[in-house]
């Protein structure tokens, strides 16, 4: 499989990362060698095999349904770049 | 003889305990040390205030009696932990200003222990690297020099081992995700340990690749590493995949005797094209292992070949999906918009200026391996072949192995830029630690030799899931035989 600045494009959109257009064919050139890498997994016989999902073979703990914590909202709202009256502040979203 | 800042932990607590010395008087020799250093960039955001605050207060508990061995240590810890009110920036613009509002359950811990915190240390940005060079703060520097060549000090944990490495601190934290403690250890001249997956609380540590990382300790000696990672270690519900087993005494367990246990040679690790000075160390590692009266037997990992291109296809997904939240809303940078920018120009303008290439360059290939129609063709095929190497690993021990001996890493430390601008080579760096942390298994690197150009070597173990007790009385039984004492000579 080999990557063009068109699907160069559409993973940089996908990934919410702005890039120039001028920068694209660097971009999916790089990709296709890391890409180039990756292919030798091919070469493994997977038939039979589960994907892995858990590093160690352990129950995930379970906890009571309730509200633990909060009423924080001001250390929450700390390092906001823009925050007001106890809401985060982004660009007008509906018009 | 060097001053007390080039004590171990294990020497610096008994004098602290005997009443011969005070964490105050260890702190400011570590913080006098540093401040001389700034020509390695190892230490980003220093905290000498609370460093003296917090020895202050660990020399009031040493009066009383019953410290734990950490009480009044020095330690550097790595940009990725959140700390309260310092700032945590992961080497990253998009986290610039970031002080965070708590703090992670692994500082927490150290510092319920007394420990010392003098400042946090360089890495590569947010842990994707092997050479501290994707740092927005720019590289660390090795103390290590061939000649007058600059070299790099490894990576991620590039700032925790340079900072150890030149008697910054006594210890450092560093995390672990194919190899980012244990190849800087090597190339340091230290030890570092990757626990297993779910020993140490991932709470708190800015994720790059959740079912990867782990966080360890970096420390002049065994013994050292031995302490830290008890201080470090533990359960903790904030962390659904940290395991609820207790946490032995490694220091007591800590013997070094290994009579009668069997240590594995995987054939697979030798690879074509390995420098002579590797092969030589690996062999030395095998002659020490078997005058402690370990057996040696040659192993087969079959699988070990498609560990990092696996890696390379599960860590850039996950970090895709971990990275996703720096959206220029909550925490960190926001680009400076133009008049009539919407929501998404808002995402894709603070995400191209806050995020260095490196990780760009993962998030990109990992929302390709992820997206609609690559999902299986990528994606879960590496988590199969992932599945079969871990399985490679579990033969090995249900066959009796109790250890596995590997070179640590392919070289000694290279030059800073020369695998700079080619990502594909720059990642063969991690070919024998990688696999540790696709099977979420506990391996350590132990400095073990010099190479021709008088540049430290590591030995890496490899041992079964929770056994890290066992697995530093492996270390231990190296460390005993190598005697490795060099030190970097002072340039800075």
């Amino acid at each position: 499989m080999s990557i063009d600045h068109n699907d160069a494009r559409r993973v940089a959109k996908l990934a919410r990362i702005q890039v120039d257009e001028e920068d694209l064919p660097a971009l999916a050139s790089e990709f296709n060698a890391i890409l180039g890498f990756i292919e030798q997994l091919r070469e493994v016989d997977v038939q039979d095999v589960e994907p892995m999902t858990s590093v160690t073979p352990m129950r995930l703990k379970r906890r009571e349904d309730r509200i633990a914590g909060g009423g924080i909202a001001g250390k929450v709202l700390a390092n906001a770049p823009d925050a007001r009256e106890g809401y985060f502040v982004v660009p007008k979203v509906v018009e | 003889m060097g001053g007390l800042n080039s004590l171990s932990i294990s020497e610096a607590r008994d004098k602290l305990r005997a009443g011969e010395i005070t964490s105050v008087e260890l702190t400011q020799a570590c913080l006098a040390a540093a401040e001389e250093a700034a020509a390695l960039n190892a230490v980003v955001h220093p905290t000498p205030d609370l460093a003296l605050e917090q020895a202050r207060a660990a020399d009031a508990r040493l009066a009383e009696g019953e410290a734990p061995a950490m009480c009044g240590i020095p330690v550097g810890i790595k940009d990725l932990f959140c700390t309260e009110g310092v700032p945590s920036q992961a080497a990253s613009g998009i986290l610039a200003d970031f002080k965070p509002t708590y703090e992670s359950t692994v500082t927490s811990r150290l510092f319920e222990a007394g420990a010392v915190m003098t400042g946090k240390l360089n890495m590569d940005e947010f842990a994707m690297g092997s050479s501290t060079e994707t740092s927005v703060y720019g590289n660390t520097v090795n103390p290590w020099k061939a000649g007058d060549t600059e070299l790099t000090p490894g990576g991620s944990s590039g700032g925790s081992a340079a900072a150890v490495a030149a008697d910054l601190c006594l210890a450092a934290t560093g995390t672990d995700t194919g190899g980012s403690i244990r190849q800087p250890a090597a190339f340091a001249g230290i030890t570092g340990v990757k626990p297993t997956y779910g020993r140490v609380s991932r709470w708190g540590i800015i994720a790059f690749a959740s079912s990867l990382d782990q966080a360890g300790p970096m420390t002049k000696t065994v013994r050292d590493a031995a302490i830290m990672l008890e201080a470090m270690s533990g359960h903790d519900p904030k962390d659904s995949t940290s395991a609820d087993i207790p946490v032995p005494d490694f220091e007591t367990m800590l013997t070094g005797e290994i009579r009668g246990k069997t240590v594995g040679i995987p054939k697979e690790y030798r690879m074509d094209g390995m420098p002579e000075a590797i092969d030589e160390l690996w062999a030395s590692g095998r002659s020490m292992l078997e005058d402690a009266g370990a057996t040696l037997v040659d192993i087969s990992l079959p699988h070990t070949k498609y560990a990092l291109p696996a890696y390379y296809v599960v860590a850039p997904a996950e970090a895709s999906s971990n990275l996703a939240r720096y959206d220029g809303v909550r925490y960190g940078l926001r680009a400076t918009l133009a008049s009539g920018d919407d929501v998404t120009a808002m995402y894709e303008k603070t995400r191209a200026e806050g995020f260095g290439d490196e990780v760009k360059r993962r998030v990109m290939i990992g929302t390709y391996v992820l997206s609609a129609g690559f999902y299986d063709a990528y994606y879960n095929h590496a988590r199969k072949v992932r599945a079969l190497i871990k399985k490679d690993f579990e033969d090995a021990f249900a066959d009796d192995i109790d250890a596995i001996l590997t070179p640590a890493t392919p070289s000694a430390a290279f030059p800073l830029g020369q695998k700079f601008n080619d990502p594909v080579k720059m990642y063969l760096n991690d070919v024998f630690t990688v696999t540790v942390n696709l099977a979420g298994l506990p391996g350590i690197s132990v400095p073990a030799g010099l190479d021709p150009d008088g540049l430290p070597l590591g030995l890496q173990l490899i041992g079964k899931p929770w056994e890290e007790g066992e697995l530093l009385d492996f270390a231990l039984a190296i460390e005993d035989r190598a005697g490795f004492v060099a030190k970097p000579e002072k340039w800075w």
